[in-house]
């Protein structure tokens, strides 16, 4: 059992590192981690379900307006895309953070072709960051059900 | 990312504060602090910043809620309620129908809340924003992300300096302002759960209310049926570290007194 929690915490510490040198996260997610504790062990969880969750609803509203051929309200797209700017550097999401950015900048230069592919590049990113936070809190429960303590990783 | 619902964790550590905690529905010593963000995620987590240095949290989603919170929405002052003791308010600059900006200005007009400390955050370093903030008498301007270092300094500051203002206002009570409610989740926000109590004068201790955010688009503010309410009580860690007061950036003096 010692053996099966060990590797299970090195698996997670060793992820965990990966996310942050592949810049999938940054320093903020470390200081929300930071405010979760033993009366709330699933405050990070929940809260980047909630993150997902208006990332998908952003994009779904930038989508609509972007489809409006020959009427994008650039300033609408931008408006969403402010939104989830500020969300994503609120959870550590840097490379979803990086794309907003970008995608700001194409937003007020009306650049269609821009924002189309930035849309599609946004999509993308969080849906893997999404994937991989599951994997990460799967490693979490899996530690912490073989009766181990979830490691403090610094990075 | 299956969890059994979106504020399950809140819930809980709710009822773990609900151990232990004075029968009294606010402890006057409790710093009580109103944050304002349309944005949920960034309420959850200016909220929790707040929590874990100890602070009694009301979060709502609009300057509209904010002074309706606080009393302030009509024109008439409501001399005969008792006022509320609110410490800090923080407030995000960028909100639709209402900014942080005109919020900050609305408070500093109104007698009873204007040498409450307002916070400004933005996540755009913009320094005339900043200067005209601070001109109309912020009490600082926070960068976001927030961060626990910035929380902590704000917190330390709040202990520092003299809060008789706040401790000498009498507590007006949650349930005779219009702008608390037990509000049912609306479907597309958090996963359905039964709407956990909100703070009442029956009620032992403070527990935090749902929440739910408001549209995404950047459509003026209008008069939503739910309101955005998240109070809860501070957390039983202490803060560790007192760092040392921040710097008062005042350019301008309230004039009172």
């Amino acid at each position: 059992m010692d053996t099966l929690i060990a590797q299970l915490q090195k698996q997670f510490r060793d992820y965990t590192i990966s996310l942050y040198h592949q810049g999938f996260l940054d320093d903020q997610f470390t200081e929300l981690k930071k405010m979760q504790d033993e009366f709330s062990p699933d405050f990070v969880a929940e809260l980047v379900t909630l993150f997902f969750e208006d990332c998908e609803k952003l994009i779904s509203n930038m989508a609509r307006a972007l489809d409006q051929t020959g009427n994008v309200d650039f300033k609408l797209v931008g408006s969403s895309v402010h939104q989830l700017k500020g969300s994503s550097s609120s959870v550590g999401a840097k490379r979803v953070k990086g794309l907003c950015v970008v995608f700001k900048e194409c937003c007020d230069s009306q650049n269609y072709e821009g924002c189309v592919r930035c849309l599609q590049q946004v999509d993308v990113e969080y849906k893997s960051l999404k994937a991989k936070l599951q994997d990460l809190f799967n490693l979490e429960q899996q530690i912490v059900q073989a009766g181990g303590r979830i490691p403090q990783v610094d990075i | 990312m299956a969890r059994d619902g979106g504020v399950s964790c809140l819930r809980r550590s709710a009822e773990m504060m609900n151990v232990g905690i004075e029968s009294a529905p606010l402890d006057l010593d409790e710093v009580h602090v109103l944050a304002v963000d349309d944005s949920l995620v960034d309420r959850i987590v200016i909220e929790r910043l707040l929590r874990v240095t100890s602070c009694k949290v009301t979060a709502v989603d609009s300057g509209w809620r904010a002074l309706e919170f606080l009393g302030l929405d009509n024109e008439k002052a409501s001399a005969e309620f008792d006022r509320l003791k609110v410490d800090l308010i923080i407030t995000d600059y960028c909100m639709p129908g209402m900014t942080g900006y005109e919020l900050l200005k609305k408070i500093k007009e109104s007698s009873n809340f204007r040498e409450v400390p307002v916070v400004i955050m933005s996540s755009e370093n913009v320094l005339t924003r900043i200067d005209r903030c601070l001109e109309e008498g912020a009490e600082d301007f926070l960068l976001k992300p927030v961060k626990l270092a910035d929380v902590k300094r704000l917190r330390s500051h709040l202990t520092t300096k003299d809060v008789k203002l706040s401790n000498g206002n009498k507590r007006k009570l949650p349930e005779d302002s219009d702008s608390v409610h037990t509000t049912s989740l609306p479907a597309t926000t958090l996963p359905p759960s039964p709407p956990l109590t909100i703070l009442s004068d029956s009620s032992p201790s403070l527990s935090p209310v749902e929440m739910f955010s408001s549209s995404a688009l950047s459509s003026p503010i209008d008069d939503e049926d739910g309101d955005v309410l998240l109070t809860s009580s501070p957390e039983s860690s202490p803060t560790t570290e007192e760092e040392s007061p921040i710097r008062r950036q005042k350019l301008r003096s309230p004039g009172l007194d």
